[in-house]
């Protein structure tokens, strides 16, 4: 039997292939298992339905921000228009179920298909363009595509939006929040699988080094151009599997959610969640929905006990402020974000009692 | 004894909080004299005139232990604002100009530690020491060669009037007959406006030309210390920098084995 | 033809308020690289001080003017020191994601105190500076933006050419521990740049906000629109940004006239991004001096 690996108390590597494993100890492996045990095993019982609807947004959340973590954490290439790729995915996912009357999980890959293929439309000027104004196209990108969903009549139905069919799953209804949450979770977690061991790729690996350095990864013989397109697509995919999961769930669709705020809501998940890190991603959309409800919960509080009672004072402004307030909080105090004080905690847990 | 323009008492450097490069490094430059500093890479030569220039800390470095005197006041881990003030100028490694700006305008930042002062003598003055960069003096710096950058990063320094000039590498991916030019500059700074320098250099044999004075400097320590005339004349110093053979003739690079360094300071 | 020389002067004088409020956008960028996402509430700021000390406390219009663009002034100093300086020397994005959360966090402050409404300044320009162009006439606003903006133009094209504050900003702009070895202040180049900016900022936001009356929203969404008016001039040129911004305007208002009017607000982008892929560094821009 193998030896049962617990926390080294140093670096006690010797090949490169330990410098991959997804785990590094034993520990870790354990700890997952019983993750995902209370996830699917308890948490669909123990919790109330507003709290499964919590849960599925952070789950769709955190599967585009994985995808955005890819592209930027990864990458390096700043995108501005996730927000989009996201409602193209979510108007992707209704068409193909309106028109075509295709299966819920033909639909939900189909969308992110096609969304990978409209990010890498979106990815071509990362062939010219580097940092600023690569990301000064993708704001070019967000505002064309929001153009798009809303003129784009015969194919999208503009303003009206579009209702979709009930979702079915193998011939069985999908319905209610329970069922949305076991197939939200069990595809971020194959998400989340398929990005830890691309990342340990030699796809993986390319993106970094253009990430650290495209002139020297271009020297290295590395296609940077190919690259990033696909880092593109494989980011859009994520927004658009996430989004169109998301069309199926909410039953109808406009064009209305998938507006800048929603681009730059992702890149604060992926800031605030720590860049270049999957968990991260997830501590990212868990915070940013969190902190959505509560400020949500918060204004009706004030409303109803009359602090607030002046009409016309919504929550869109408070709401925006907090936002913001916490993204500039998060640069300044922890630029690498969650997955950094997670780290700290941990490693604090690891050699506790005896620090240093 | 001439007079101590800049003393290092024992200065530890720390990058990080975790990297220490500097252990221990003492050395006294006086005032109006060329002190070469010499080692192989990584020998801590830039990390030392960074800590004297205070451009450490941008790095993360800090000075954590011993004391580094001008003209008497201590300076070390001072903001890089106030120690230019005082009138030293550091000529960072690899000549880095201001790529936008056209070689006036790049010498003209020179001003910046007496800002509102008039220049034109000054530009007349770098003129006359780098004719060579005055017939560029509208173009912009990124277009010009590795040694009109030379001149000019050494001309924009002089620009402030500096006591005491720091240079790092300034013969680095030169040819041959300009580094030679640069040298013979260098000199004549030195004697005409008499601006103390310390001059890093891997061209040792230039180095000890023109210096009066000579350090050397290995895993972040002196190593050795004398007058120019004194460390060409060192058998070390002449087999492991000048590259020649004990018996005075020059010697192929192949026959310097590693097991014949005595290197009797490790 | 009288609707066609309606449209042209209806484009050049928004394209002129979109190149005036483009003007300290650049400024910023030009001396820390910074793409400001905040640019559009710094708009509203200087819009909304005036609309305060002008309707509410009811000053006298030259010193609310004075008063107005002396606050901008103070608060981008201020935005400097809180927010931007313990950035020095962290990675860009950093620092532009700084500015997206300093842009909501603005947005939503102004709409905590003033609220979402459109307000309108007293009037009090003078009708001569109203300028005719056959049947078409400009109000008098116009003429004035057209003052002031070129005036700024021709200052701040000289400031950085030839005073050596501004060849030092600059410096920092292009390598800034090249200007930190040679004693230039970092510091205060940066907070003099973001002072400046904001100044410009909120001059331009007055202008909008007489023309167009202030609401939070519309100066935000013409922040956004800096975008490709700059992208088009070349980030870093001054008189780019005003040429830029003419182009600008006058597509959007001729496609508005001619095409539709619901593609007059995206045509902007798509222009942006044929530019990106044809000529990067804009019309006026500076090439990438790339030596390895």
């Amino acid at each position: 039997m193998r030896k049962i690996q617990l926390h080294p108390c140093g670096n006690f590597r010797e090949r490169y292939d330990q410098e991959l494993t997804v785990f590094s100890t034993d520990f870790g492996r354990l700890w997952a298992g019983i993750g995902l045990v209370i996830l699917f095993g308890f948490v669909p019982w123990l919790a109330g339905p507003y709290m499964m609807y919590i849960f599925n947004m952070i789950g769709i959340a955190a599967m585009a921000a994985i995808g955005l973590n890819i592209l930027i954490g990864f990458t390096g290439q700043i995108s501005l228009g996730h927000g989009a790729f996201f409602g193209v995915g979510a108007y992707a996912g209704a068409i193909f179920a309106t028109a075509l009357h295709l299966p819920m999980f033909v639909c939900v890959p189909a969308a992110g298909l096609v969304t990978a293929g409209v990010g890498m439309i979106f990815g071509i000027p990362s062939g010219r363009l580097k940092g600023l104004y690569l990301t000064i196209a993708t704001l070019a990108g967000q505002f064309i595509i929001e153009y798009l969903l809303v003129h784009w009549e015969s194919l999208t139905k503009g303003t009206m939006g579009i209702t979709l069919p009930p979702a079915r799953l193998l011939g069985l209804p999908v319905a209610g929040d329970t069922s949305f949450y076991y197939i939200i979770f069990i595809a971020l977690a194959g998400m989340v699988w398929i990005a830890i061991n691309l990342m340990r790729t030699r796809y993986g690996r390319a993106f970094i080094a253009i990430r650290d350095n495209d002139r020297a990864a271009e020297g290295m013989g590395i296609p940077i151009f190919g690259y990033k397109l696909l880092s593109f697509g494989i980011s859009s995919f994520y927004a658009g599997f996430a989004g169109a999961l998301w069309a199926f769930y909410m039953g109808s669709i406009t064009a209305e959610p998938f507006n800048l705020g929603l681009s730059v809501e992702y890149i604060a998940m992926v800031i605030i969640g720590g860049l270049g890190s999957i968990p991260g991603s997830i501590f990212g959309a868990v915070f940013i929905t969190l902190l959505n409800e509560t400020l949500r919960f918060a204004t009706e509080l004030l409303m109803n006990t009359g602090i607030v009672s002046q009409s016309g004072l919504n929550v869109a402004p408070l709401r925006e402020f907090v936002f913001g307030l916490s993204i500039v909080l998060f640069i300044l105090l922890e630029p690498r974000g969650l997955a950094e004080v997670w780290r700290i905690i941990r490693s604090g847990f690891r050699l506790w009692p005896f620090s240093y | 004894m001439e007079e101590t323009l800049l003393q290092l008492n024992n200065i530890s450097v720390v990058y990080s909080d975790v990297i220490q490069v500097l252990k221990g490094v003492s050395l006294a430059v006086p005032k109006n004299r060329i002190v070469s500093l010499l080692g192989s890479n990584g020998a801590g030569k830039t990390t030392t005139l960074k800590a004297v220039s205070g451009l450490l800390k941008p790095e993360n470095g800090r000075v954590t232990d011993g004391t580094i005197l001008y003209r008497e006041g201590e300076i070390q881990n001072r903001s890089p604002e106030t120690i230019t003030r005082h009138g030293i100028i550091q000529v960072l490694e690899g000549r880095q100009p201001f790529k936008y700006l056209t070689i006036e305008e790049n010498l003209r930042v020179g001003t910046a530690t007496r800002w509102g002062k008039p220049y034109r003598d000054d530009l007349e003055r770098v003129y006359r020491y780098f004719p060579a960069i005055e017939k560029r003096r509208r173009s912009l710096a990124g277009y010009c060669s590795g040694g009109e950058l030379q001149m000019l990063v050494m001309g924009r320094a002089l620009m402030a009037h500096p006591e005491l000039l720091l240079l790092d590498e300034p013969s680095l991916g030169l040819a041959p007959l300009v580094v030679r030019e640069i040298f013979r500059i260098i000199r004549r700074i030195n004697e005409e406006e008499g601006t103390t320098i310390v001059l890093v250099e891997q061209n040792a044999r230039m180095a000890l030309q023109i210096a009066h004075y000579g350090y050397v400097m290995e895993n972040g320590k002196i190593v050795m210390e004398g007058t120019a005339d004194a460390l060409r004349e060192n058998p070390d110093i002449r087999e492991f920098y000048l590259g020649m053979s004990a018996a005075g003739a020059a010697k192929s690079y192949a026959d310097v084995k590693s097991y014949h360094r005595r290197k009797r300071w490790l | 033809m009288d609707f066609f020389v309606q449209l042209l002067v209806g484009g050049l004088s928004v394209g002129f308020l979109y190149g005036l409020s483009a003007m300290g956008f650049v400024m910023i960028f030009k001396s820390s690289s910074v793409l400001n996402f905040a640019h559009g509430e710094l708009l509203a700021i200087g819009a909304y001080f005036f609309l305060a000390l002008a309707a509410w406390a009811k000053l006298p219009i030259p010193l609310v003017f004075l008063l107005a663009i002396g606050g901008c002034f103070l608060f981008g100093l201020m935005i400097e020191r809180i927010f931007l300086r313990p950035l020095i020397g962290e990675p860009l994005i950093f620092v532009i994601m700084l500015t997206v959360g300093l842009a909501a966090m603005f947005k939503g402050l102004i709409l905590l105190i003033w609220g979402g409404n459109l307000y309108t300044y007293p009037d009090f320009l003078p009708k001569a500076l109203a300028i005719r162009f056959g049947v078409v006439s400009v109000p008098p606003v116009y003429g004035a933006a057209l003052l002031i903006g070129t005036l700024f133009l021709i200052l701040f094209g000289l400031f950085f050419k030839f005073s050596s504050q501004g060849i030092y900003m600059r410096s920092v702009a292009d390598n800034q521990r090249a200007a930190l070895s040679l004693g230039v202040n970092v510091k205060r180049v940066f907070a003099l740049s973001w002072a400046i900016a904001a100044l410009v900022a909120g001059m331009s936001g007055i202008v909008l906000g007489i023309i167009n009356g202030v609401n939070v929203h519309n100066l935000s969404a013409i922040g956004l629109k800096v975008f490709p008016v700059v992208i088009l001039g070349g980030l870093d040129s001054i008189g780019g940004a005003i040429i830029g911004g003419i182009i600008i305007g006058l597509l959007e208002t001729f496609t508005g006239g001619y095409l539709s009017t619901s593609l007059r607000d995206v045509v902007p982008y798509i222009v942006l991004v044929l530019i990106l892929l044809i000529k990067p560094y804009g019309l006026f821009g500076l090439k990438e001096i790339e030596r390895v």
